[in-house]
């Protein structure tokens, strides 16, 4: 079997994350949950714009879903997190299956502006609905209601390993899904739409299906951050949360599945390292990605995998 | 030999603007044959079978498949309904392997396997020693071969080649000649093509398109002695 080296590589990187659990000081401890968490939004927005060649500028709206999606039940149900998670998940789904209804109707620029305004109008319906939502300030989810089952969410050991448990989950995942042959249709419609459309593939359901299946990950992703760090806030599902994704997913390698992940753990110790030295620390960003685009348009992974050449794409998927 | 009609096209109309790149077609396919379609350039060769495979929805006229309309069908399932097009510019997908460029036409009808359909297909075609390799690095004529894989890959009732030998070696035309003559009779062959050489070899009919509407239709003796399709193609004589 060909995938054997891929699932050992991907294997080895879940390895090596139980490990840190042990070994890494607390302050890294706490850092690398949060990436982990975020790693897994940094997928699903790889599953639409690196797999599939859906440049989405509105995927804080999936996973704002997901965020509000449990924290409202959490907070005015008093639903348990496990429940909550789930509705999370779904909602990111849903939301996007609806999006992607209407927004699939355009493409290229056209398909960013639209998913730009529907996340902006999700956003500002979060603050028009102040009262529940309690806006820019937010909702502080208790400890008592952060129990996933028998597990306490707010116990910084917990979390890691619920953390690394979920997004093992979502690479695992994400892994047999790009080796799938949807996966093989949702690259060759990245490739070429008109060809793969000759092949008998409607391009509109095939690109649904992607999307839909990157607001799960969103979803689940916000979902998963609120309840574990307890705090849901409009800024959560503010454009810059449309905008992280994409970096973390250019640095890490787009169409890659560690990519993700990668670009999650540099880019948030270079954002902390950066508002460390300076108040400045969104220019680091903003100069972040113009390198990357100018110097790296394929991310680190990308290049180590183009490097490879035919062979790369059989460990490096 | 029993003809069964594959494939009718009645009043096929579509204009640009003032171009009457086809303009009241009327066209009827025989099931097996390997029918060539030919004219001068701008003669509305490429939209016409654009209109057959559904890339180019149809102003107005009929196109039945197996007596079944299929003029409101969009491409994708006019594929699945068994019209398989190959391109006249090669649009394999360059970033992929030969291997996933033939896996994506077999897994689209569905083969199971799709590993073993998709070796047998490029083995039809003499590609199967590349199948690691990355498709854009192959050489031209090996591209166009396996645009041709691809579409048998989908085992289609009418394979619509749009000029295949184009830019071809002579021995890569003769291994072309040689694939095209193994499909027929269960797949029918709609050809358009330049390379008379080949039309006189290969097609049982032959269509002259010009100016957007059909000159002629016959065998390639008939078109030959057609004094209509000389003029078109050679000038009027003064």
């Amino acid at each position: 079997m060909n995938g054997t080296r891929a699932l050992a590589l991907h294997l080895g990187v879940l390895a090596l994350l139980l490990a840190l659990h042990f070994l890494a000081p607390s302050y890294h401890h706490t850092n690398i949950a949060r990436i982990m968490v975020l790693a897994i939004y940094a997928m699903g927005y790889n599953i639409a714009f690196g797999y599939t060649g859906l440049l989405s500028l509105g995927h804080a709206l999936l996973f704002g879903a997901g965020l509000y999606g449990a924290g409202l039940l959490v907070y005015h149900a008093d639903a348990h997190a496990t429940l909550a998670l789930i509705a999370g998940v779904l909602a990111g789904g849903a939301l996007a299956f609806a999006v992607g209804l209407l927004a699939l109707r355009t493409a290229g620029v056209a398909f960013m502006i639209v998913t730009l305004m529907f996340a902006q109008a999700g956003y500002l319906t979060i603050l028009y609905f102040g009262s529940y939502t309690r806006g820019d300030e937010g909702i502080v989810i208790p400890r008592a209601a952060r129990m996933l089952g028998s597990l306490d969410l707010s116990d910084d050991g917990t979390r890691y390993l619920v953390a690394l448990t979920l997004f093992a989950i979502a690479l695992l995942c994400n892994l047999a899904l790009v080796r799938s042959p949807f996966g093989r249709v949702m690259v060759a419609m990245r490739e070429n739409e008109e060809r793969s459309r000759m092949l008998g593939y409607n391009p509109f359901t095939v690109k649904l299906a992607a999307l839909t299946v990157s607001g799960l990950y969103s979803g689940l992703s916000g979902a998963a951050y609120g309840l574990m760090f307890g705090y849901v806030g409009a800024g959560l599902a503010s454009v810059q949360y449309s905008i992280l994704p994409m970096l973390y997913v250019l640095l890490g390698g787009a169409g890659t599945v560690l990519g993700p992940f990668l670009g999650a753990l540099l880019m948030f110790y270079l954002i902390d390292y950066a508002s460390s030295v300076t108040d400045a620390h969104q220019f680091v960003t903003g100069a972040a990605l113009v390198l990357l685009v100018l110097f790296a348009p394929k991310g680190i992974l990308g290049t180590i995998r183009a490097r490879a050449g035919a062979r790369g794409a059989e460990w490096l998927p | 030999m029993a003809a069964v009609i594959l494939l009718q096209a009645h009043g096929l109309t579509r204009h640009f603007d003032g171009l009457k790149a086809v303009d009241g077609v009327d066209f009827v396919l025989k099931e097996g044959e390997i029918h060539a379609l030919i004219g001068p350039n701008g003669a509305g060769k490429t939209t016409f079978v654009s209109l057959l495979s559904g890339r180019i929805p149809a102003q107005s006229g009929t196109i039945h498949l197996k007596g079944r309309d299929i003029t409101k069908l969009p491409a994708h399932k006019r594929v699945k309904a068994g019209i398989a097009y190959t391109f006249q510019i090669t649009q394999v997908y360059a970033a992929l392997t030969v291997f996933d460029n033939v896996a994506l036409a077999v897994q689209s009808r569905g083969a199971h396997p799709i590993r073993a359909a998709a070796m047998a297909a490029l083995e039809r075609v003499g590609l199967e020693t590349r199948a690691g390799q990355i498709a854009g690095t192959l050489s031209y004529g090996h591209q166009r071969v396996l645009e041709i894989a691809m579409g048998l890959a989908l085992k289609p009732t009418l394979l619509i080649l749009d000029e295949p030998t184009q830019g071809l070696a002579q021995g890569e035309i003769a291994t072309f000649k040689e694939i095209v003559r193994a499909v027929v009779p269960e797949t029918t062959v709609l050809l358009i093509e330049h390379n008379m050489d080949v039309v006189m070899d290969l097609a049982t009919r032959i269509t002259v398109l010009n100016f957007g509407t059909i000159l002629a239709t016959g065998t390639p003796e008939e078109i030959r002695a057609n004094r209509a399709v000389q003029a078109a193609y050679l000038g009027e004589p003064c």
